[in-house]
């Protein structure tokens, strides 16, 4: 138990830093202190969104692939529980890809003039959203629970063998605003290069290991109720 | 390899005698196609609409007459109860090959059908490389059989299966609408065909990738 409110108040203090970090780290033309972060030209304070909205769409993909994986699982064993861990997997999934979304229309408004240009990142965002509300459509069409299981594990999987489409080729293939994309100097890679000094890397990388536990305590949480919901309405 | 091929080419053969004999389905497809085309026909008008839009609007029409007409390989053997005869009769890999080369027969005349129509009837819409478009086309008919076939499997076993099945075909097949729609515009700007390649390469590997994980995963779809 005490195990358990420790590693809570840790997580709850360690995204705190990140938060306080990400906002509060001055900008300043020549870094000369170690928390000076510096100047981008025309992006200035609009760029603290990468602290915030890339772990957004990292625990998006930490989700989808914990949903597939368990998709899997569920089909090699028949165990339900493994069904339940992808149902509620997806369902944070869900919760994440609307975060990041949201964070990075509202960021694109201001930096690039318009909610929604149709970068291939933003394409594949949007399909994510899309693949799961048809997850959860097909889920509400099948009545019996085996055949609702296996059904959904195998379009899970599916989905999950054509994301990489989206991921790796289509940012590669066509040009968009996102770092990475094709025709970007610094080179097209399937994650884009980091042109970060060390402290941003440090608070980078701070914020997508936070947002990662925060995931997978939330999961716990998750399918802790899922268990509970699904025994009371066998009883 | 005998022992896979035989069977499915006379599933195949089953699945188009019965769907020749009662030829009502590939009628209303038909129907469907006209249908499709002439609103699109009035509501363009004497506007003269960009290829680039006329390319997008093609492969609008093909997606949905295919999800009007795919989806029935596995649905009518549930409605007429024929699922389970067919379970005793056959393995599951050959029941989906067999299933799969009859989409990939009836998207492929379909789309050949539809563009056809469309290059007579739209008058903006000029191939400038043949070549590019119908390989295209071809590319693009296996690509959504690929698709189709072991989503319309699921769908068979759902409730709302009219409705389901675009929503839940569409975020699998977008990165191939994508891929054809660009190369659709290529062929009517009249680039090499070397230049389409990359497209093709995208389809062709989207097409190898979804038989693949469709042979795996068709058995749980299929077995009751």
């Amino acid at each position: 138990m005490t195990k358990h409110l420790v590693g809570k108040i840790g997580l709850v203090l360690w995204l705190t830093l990140v938060i306080v970090a990400g906002f509060a780290m001055p900008m300043v033309p020549a870094p000369s202190q170690w928390f000076e972060l510096p100047i981008i030209p025309a992006l200035e304070d609009k760029a603290r969104i990468i602290f915030f909205h890339v772990p957004m769409s990292w625990t998006t993909l930490v989700a989808f692939i914990a949903s597939t994986v368990y998709g899997i699982m569920y089909l090699k064993t028949k165990k339900m529980d493994y069904d339940l861990r992808s149902v509620s997997a997806a369902g944070l999934g869900t919760m994440f890809c609307i975060l990041a979304t949201v964070t990075g229309s509202i960021w694109a408004k201001f930096n690039w003039g318009s909610f929604w240009n149709w970068d291939p990142r933003e394409t594949s965002i949007f399909v994510l959203l899309l693949i799961y509300g048809a997850y959860f459509a097909l889920r509400s069409a099948i009545d019996v629970e085996e055949k609702r299981a296996t059904l959904s594990a195998v379009y899970a999987i599916i989905a999950g063998v054509t994301a990489p489409f989206f991921i790796f080729v289509m940012p590669r293939i066509m040009t968009g605003l996102h770092p990475g994309a094709k025709g970007d100097e610094s080179g097209s890679t399937p994650v884009a290069q980091l042109h970060m000094p060390p402290n941003m890397r440090v608070v980078f990388f701070a914020s997508i290991i936070g947002f990662t536990i925060l995931y997978f305590w939330m999961f716990n949480l998750k399918i802790r109720l899922t268990r509970l919901e699904a025994e009371s309405l066998k009883s | 390899m005998k022992s896979l091929f035989v069977p499915s080419y006379y599933i195949f053969l089953k699945d188009s005698h019965s769907e020749l004999r009662t030829r009502y389905a590939l009628n209303a497809l038909f129907m469907f196609v006209v249908t499709a085309l002439s609103i699109i026909l009035f509501s363009l008008g004497s506007e003269s609409v960009s290829p680039d839009v006329l390319a997008g609007i093609l492969w609008v029409i093909i997606f949905f007459s295919s999800m009007s007409g795919l989806s029935r390989t596995f649905v009518s053997e549930e409605e007429r109860g024929t699922a389970l005869t067919l379970q005793l009769v056959s393995a599951p890999t050959p029941i989906y090959v067999g299933k799969l080369i009859f989409n990939l027969a009836l998207t492929l005349s379909l789309n050949i059908l539809i563009s056809l129509l469309y290059i007579l009837m739209i008058n903006n819409f000029v191939v400038a490389s043949p070549g590019i478009f119908w390989t295209t086309i071809f590319l693009g008919s296996c690509a959504i059989a690929s698709s189709s076939t072991i989503l319309a499997a699921i769908i068979a076993k759902a409730n709302t299966r009219g409705t389901l099945y675009p929503v839940i075909s569409f975020p699998i097949m977008l990165p191939m609408l994508i891929t054809v729609i660009k190369a659709t515009q290529l062929s009517l700007e009249g680039a090499f065909f070397s230049e389409a390649l990359g497209q093709f390469q995208v389809l062709i590997s989207y097409t190898v990738v979804l038989v693949a994980i469709s042979v795996l995963l068709f058995e749980f779809v299929w077995k009751d």
